[in-house]
């Protein structure tokens, strides 16, 4: 592999500066991308932790370990760190920002400006939640469900204002990609010649751009019931608590697209990379995540089976949700059909993918099972739901984030973390993962509700596996974490494209010097047409007039 | 693998990341119509509450806007339209390099807004003598049925919409500032234009409040 010597003095972004201000006060993309990652995963640890308690009150059928007020407390802020905190930022404002700018052969983001704003504003926002945390908690759910969020006590206005102003942070975001995107392609680069990783982002930035605002919108009104009691929301004044549910879905169904979408692009990546096969119906990926993302944005009365809405709505609403899985099974098999005759390296972003796609299977499956009405009405409100956004959140979303730090970490730190070590912690991520979350579809579809702090003995062996699932996934998620750390500092010093990949990102040393390229480089073929040719590779690390 | 085309001329003011002026302000431009295009959506929220409601009890819709103060709502519509036009006088008279125009313009338009909310606070300073008040707290008995209710989501539709005409007078007195200074001028215009798009938006928000409180039937 030939590296670029001809500017062997040119510090990358990680020395081309010192200092905390250096960092809080930067413009460059890939550095915000780092810092967004610092935060999403101490922000995952407390989520964590936090479901780890919840699952300890679950061990057994009484409730023993906390009461029930603070089990509420417990579970609503597990849902509202990883949901507002880390799923939605994660994959757009760790992996996209970083790579989506390098992707494009760009020397940054349109507005790099507005890009920190975007990441200070999003530590205020997480701020104003952890505040609440502080002051005794808010225990409406993440969901913020009318009328109980109206009046129940606690610091519920202070969580609303968290996540009115982090939803700002990521509207700002995806008005950014959405630019950058349009605006700033390589050379060369048409659409159809985009890696899919950008395409998925362009669709979530458009999901973030236009649902965000109904959120943003949806919690001012909510929090103006509070204080002033407008009543909107209030049938006592002739509101209606249903059209908070209507709001909240409009915004939180697509939310979950937000979180899937660049995991699929993650995927489409990697799954090529790994197997050093192009891509199966590149054109199919592309527009299947426009698709999703529009068809996406009209299921959110899925949500509201037994809310009391309309007969005819709720099976026009079935009806999309079942559609939402054609795009869906069209990515899903055009990724398994890549990975046929192909070089498939058991590396472990490969072993992600795997991951990915097994939990990603069920999740998605059983989501078809919960948009069928009649299941719906069974189901609602029991572990099963819980399972399933479980497998289809951490198993989908998660996972493919995950798996997409260990494909661009020797790109993000120009270091490599212990490979094998990685393969087989995956294995334990996969093994534990099931064992947590397997056992609650089996105790939903016989009834078990969500959101108690206790529950009827003869679910109590299967509730003790997921709790033992839990401790063993969260081991597992540490020893991932500490590899990684340690391969990001001591770890060998990784190639400028240590997996072959044929996307601009590769073509930069690793890591990348602050400007990202020398000159600009420009694009003649697809991101995918493996096999690699020697002349691809001669490429490799360069940048600069040949 | 380099373009080695020669680049064209490039002003100083065009961001190192940026190939050309052209990519600069397109893009510029592309951010403050997809920025609208979310303003849209967050007012959508209370325009869908609007039809909810008006749909539920549509004697309570007719009667609440007979409350309101026509003759100062179509005041308020002909200043705010008039304030649009002085805002695109100002920007034309930028792109046509006439700085000192511009500004005079820049100043008219914030005048406009000014007088907007005077009058809005006037209406405002009204309707709470009359014990005109959202939701919980209304107290006047001209209206009848969900008086509370109208009035909730006309307060919040209103006061949004006066919020965004406060940070747009701040941000019009920011762009004189900035044309004064000659930061931004015929060439390097794309500030004012998206300043003013973002005034247009204010304006259309109103093109719909003001018959859908005060002239619906």
């Amino acid at each position: 592999m030939i590296e670029n010597n001809s500017h062997p003095a040119e510090p990358s972004y990680l020395t081309a500066s010192r200092g905390i201000r250096s960092w809080l006060f930067t413009v460059d993309h890939k550095r915000i991308g780092v810092m967004y990652l610092v935060a999403t995963t101490l922000f995952m640890m407390t989520g964590g932790i936090l479901a780890g308690v919840l699952r300890m009150e679950l061990f057994t059928a009484a409730g023993d370990l906390v009461d029930a007020d603070t089990y509420n407390r417990l579970f609503t802020l597990h849902g509202a760190i990883m949901v507002f905190l880390v799923i939605i930022p994660a994959a757009p404002a760790v992996i996209g920002n970083f790579v989506l700018p390098l992707m494009l052969g760009a020397k940054d983001v349109a507005f790099p400006r507005l890009n920190l704003a975007s990441f200070h504003i999003y530590m205020l926002g997480a701020a104003l939640l952890l505040v609440s945390m502080i002051m005794g908690s808010f225990d409406t759910g993440w969901t913020f469900y009318t009328p109980y969020s109206t009046s129940t006590s606690g610091p519920v206005a202070w969580a609303l204002g968290g996540v009115f102003v982090l939803g700002f942070s990521s509207i700002l975001t995806g008005l950014n990609f959405i630019v950058t995107i349009h605006k700033m392609r390589a050379p060369g680069m048409s659409w159809f010649r985009m890696p899919l990783l950008l395409w998925a982002l362009y669709a979530t930035s458009a999901v973030q751009l236009l649902a965000t605002p109904v959120l943003a919108i949806t919690v001012f009104l909510l929090v103006l019931e509070r204080t002033i009691g407008i009543g909107i929301f209030d049938p006592n004044l002739g509101g209606d608590p249903i059209l908070f549910q209507h709001f909240f879905w409009f915004y939180s169904h697509p939310a979950v697209y937000i979180m899937i979408l660049p995991a699929f692009g993650i995927i489409s990546e990697m799954v090529s990379v790994h197997a050093q096969r192009p891509i199966f119906g590149y054109k199919g990926i592309a527009l299947s995540s426009l698709s999703i993302a529009i068809v996406g944005s009209l299921v959110w009365g899925h949500h509201m089976f037994t809310s009391g809405q309309s007969i005819y709505a709720s099976v026009v609403f079935s009806f999309l949700t079942f559609f939402v899985a054609v795009p869906t099974a069209i990515k899903v098999f055009s990724w398994v059909a890549t990975l046929y005759r192909g070089q498939i390296q058991l590396s472990p972003p490969m072993m992600y993918v795997f991951t990915f796609l097994a939990l990603f299977m069920i999740g998605g499956l059983t989501g078809v099972v919960l948009g069928a009405l009649s299941l719906d009405v069974h189901l609602h409100d029991t572990y099963f739901v819980v399972a399933h956004f479980h497998y289809v959140m951490m198993g989908g979303a998660i996972i493919a984030y995950i798996g997409g730090l260990h494909h661009w970490w020797p790109k993000i730190f120009g270091r490599m973390y212990p490979k094998k070590l990685a393969s087989f912690t995956s294995i334990l991520v996969f093994l534990s993962f099931n064992m947590t979350f397997f056992p609650m579809f089996l105790v939903g579809s016989r009834g078990m509700p969500r959101r108690y702090y206790e529950y009827i003995v003869s679910f109590q062996s299967l509730n003790q596996i997921a709790t033992v699932g839990a401790v063993l996934l969260g081991l597992s998620l540490f020893v991932t974490l500490g590899y990684l750390v340690w391969g990001a500092i001591w770890g060998p010093v990784a190639s400028a494209n240590p997996w072959n990949g044929l996307s601009l990102e590769w073509r930069t040393a690793s890591p990348p010097i602050e400007h990202n390229f020398h000159g600009q480089p420009t694009v003649q073929g697809g991101p995918y047409d493996y096999p690699i040719r020697p002349t691809d590779l001669d490429t490799v690390g360069t940048g600069v007039p040949a | 693998m380099n373009t080695t085309a020669p680049q064209p001329e490039r002003p100083a003011w065009v961001a190192p990341f940026f190939h050309s002026r052209e990519q600069q302000l397109s893009s510029a431009n592309l951010g403050m119509w997809l920025f609208i295009g979310q303003e849209i959506l967050f007012f959508s929220g209370l325009f869908m509450a609007y039809i909810a409601y008006r749909w539920m009890y549509p004697d309570t819709w007719l009667s609440a806007a007979d409350a309101l103060d026509k003759s100062l709502g179509t005041l308020n519509t002909v200043v705010l339209l008039t304030s649009s036009l002085t805002m695109v006088f100002a920007v034309r008279a930028l792109q046509m390099d006439r700085p000192k125009e511009s500004i005079r313009y820049l100043v008219a338009t914030i005048g406009f807004g000014i007088v907007f909310l005077g009058v809005k606070s006037v209406e405002y300073a009204h309707k709470f003598e009359e014990g005109i008040l959202p939701g919980l707290r209304y107290s006047a008995d001209s209206v009848e049925g969900m008086a509370g209710l109208f009035f909730g989501i006309y307060f919040a539709l209103t006061g949004l919409h006066a919020v965004h005409v406060i940070i747009g007078l701040g941000l019009l007195a920011w762009l004189a500032f900035k044309i004064h200074h000659g930061t931004v001028n015929h060439d390097n215009h794309a500030l004012a234009e998206n300043i003013g798009l973002y005034w247009h938006l204010v304006d259309l928000v109103w093109i719909f409040l003001f018959p859908m409180l005060y002239l619906v039937r």
